[in-house]
């Protein structure tokens, strides 16, 4: 199977066009929020987003970054583990350590004696660090939407099987169909589409969109990350609305089934729960997260002092995940706010709209280090 | 978060697989997916396999993006 023709800058070029037909009969602008950092990412590396803006298509991203939603609190919260308790490991996913908090951010805390903290980049890593230091304690920053929540379930399912006594989580786990339903009753923007996350989908399927297709009569398209997946997406959106249709649509239809992947929900819902949960820039959204039984949540294992939650004034990381404002709206955007210098979560994650825009998005060509 | 990419799966070991991205050979997770052989394409985030991916509906979506290409240069 030759999966080639993906990245063919010739099927951008017919799909555009073909596109660009299908807009004829459509007399407005349209705004549409494509919910993933990836895709943010997709749209900027390829200048889609600028010939979607040049055929009145304006594509808005969402508060699909895991680590930019995180809260100041909780990341502080691994911090003052890290610092104030020797004998424990702090593991984490790159990106989140370098997140600026009060503390600083995690990898340029000064750990207790004994202690660290180590970037892993897959949960079967924090396995291997509990397996080989019996006498610490592995505290694991589980961040993640519904593409990675089933691979932090394994790792506590197999922590529950060998019967690993040091693991325990903070999590910072969270869904993506709640905060999609505060953007749409906030009304702070007006939505004609949505570009569903294609791996968050291919584990949750199509269901979980439904009630924006059937209450909010909003037309949504779940889409991969090439730059024809993103075309076809937009495109059967544009369709959707010339049809006077609401549907959720799956268009990469190679990887997301509708009721996306049983297994894995499967092991998601036996070891977590949903529960309540802080976002940066929504505050508390209730019913978004899920959490592992008090047993294995570090919150209930450790006793969790005082601390100074952040607040950095100026930086509009907030209002960027919600899609209110752009990165190019920050007074500390491109000035004081740079990949080398982060001043918030937006600039620092790979998924981070604000890293997007500045390393894809400005005029003059730029090499991100 | 979804990083991920599609990769051969070169062999099968019960619960973890090989495959391999850009000449490097890596270990994944297979615990989260089903009917897996080697030789089918698995989609990859954070060292687990979150799907095999549909060689139908892709070659689908493939034989469309060729015929689009095709009608364009008439």
């Amino acid at each position: 199977m030759d999966l080639s023709i993906l990245k063919k800058e010739r099927a951008v070029i017919a799909l555009i066009e073909k596109l660009k037909e299908k807009l004829k009969y459509i007399k407005r602008t349209l705004n549409i929020m494509e919910v993933c950092g990836t895709h943010t990412m997709t749209a900027y590396r390829s200048g889609l987003g600028k010939v979607m803006r040049e055929m009145g298509i304006n594509l808005i991203s969402g508060p699909g970054c895991p680590v930019c939603v995180t809260s100041d609190r909780t990341i502080s919260t691994a911090a003052y583990l890290v610092k104030n308790y020797s004998n424990l490991i702090l593991a984490t996913f790159g990106d989140m350590a370098r997140v600026p908090t009060s503390e600083g951010p995690l990898m340029k805390v000064v750990p207790a004696e004994n202690s660290e903290v180590k970037v892993v980049y897959s949960t079967e890593e924090v396995l291997k660090l509990a397996r080989a230091n019996p006498e610490k304690e592995v505290v694991f920053l589980a961040a993640g939407f519904e593409t990675t929540i089933p691979s932090i379930a394994y790792l506590v399912k197999k922590a529950k099987e060998e019967n690993l006594k040091n693991i325990s989580l903070i999590s910072a786990m969270k869904l993506v169909p709640p905060p999609l339903k505060v953007i749409l009753d906030a009304k702070e923007i007006a939505l004609d589409g949505f570009i569903y996350p294609g791996h968050v989908s291919v584990i949750i399927g199509s269901k979980p969109y439904r009630f924006i297709a059937e209450d909010y009569g909003i037309p949504g398209a779940i889409t991969g990350f090439e730059p024809v997946d993103l075309i076809m997406g937009v495109m059967s959106i544009v369709e959707q609305i010339s049809d006077g249709r609401a549907e959720v649509d799956i268009v990469y239809k190679r990887a997301v089934k509708p009721d996306g992947n049983p297994v894995a929900r499967k092991l998601m819902e036996e070891v977590f729960h949903v529960g309540d949960a802080e976002w940066r820039g929504f505050g508390v959204i209730p019913e978004s997260g899920m959490y592992p039984e008090k047993e294995f949540m570090a919150e209930e294992r450790f006793s969790i002092g005082e601390f100074e939650v952040w607040e950095n004034r100026g930086c509009r990381c907030a209002e960027v995940v919600r899609g209110v404002a752009e990165p190019e709206e920050c007074p500390l955007f491109g000035k004081v706010c740079t990949p080398e210098s982060p001043m918030g979560a937006c600039m620092v994650s790979v998924e981070g709209v604000c890293l997007i825009h500045y390393k894809y998005g400005r005029e003059v060509p730029f090499e991100a280090s | 978060m979804c990083l991920g990419v599609p990769l051969k799966l070169i062999e099968v070991d019960g619960e973890t697989g090989i495959v391999e991205m850009g000449g490097v050979r890596r270990r994944v997770n297979l615990s989260l997916v089903e009917g897996v052989e080697a030789g089918k394409y698995v989609i990859v985030h954070a060292g687990f396999a979150i799907t095999v991916m549909d060689e139908k509906e892709a070659e689908e979506t493939l034989k469309l993006l060729n015929e689009m290409i095709g009608t364009s240069e008439e």
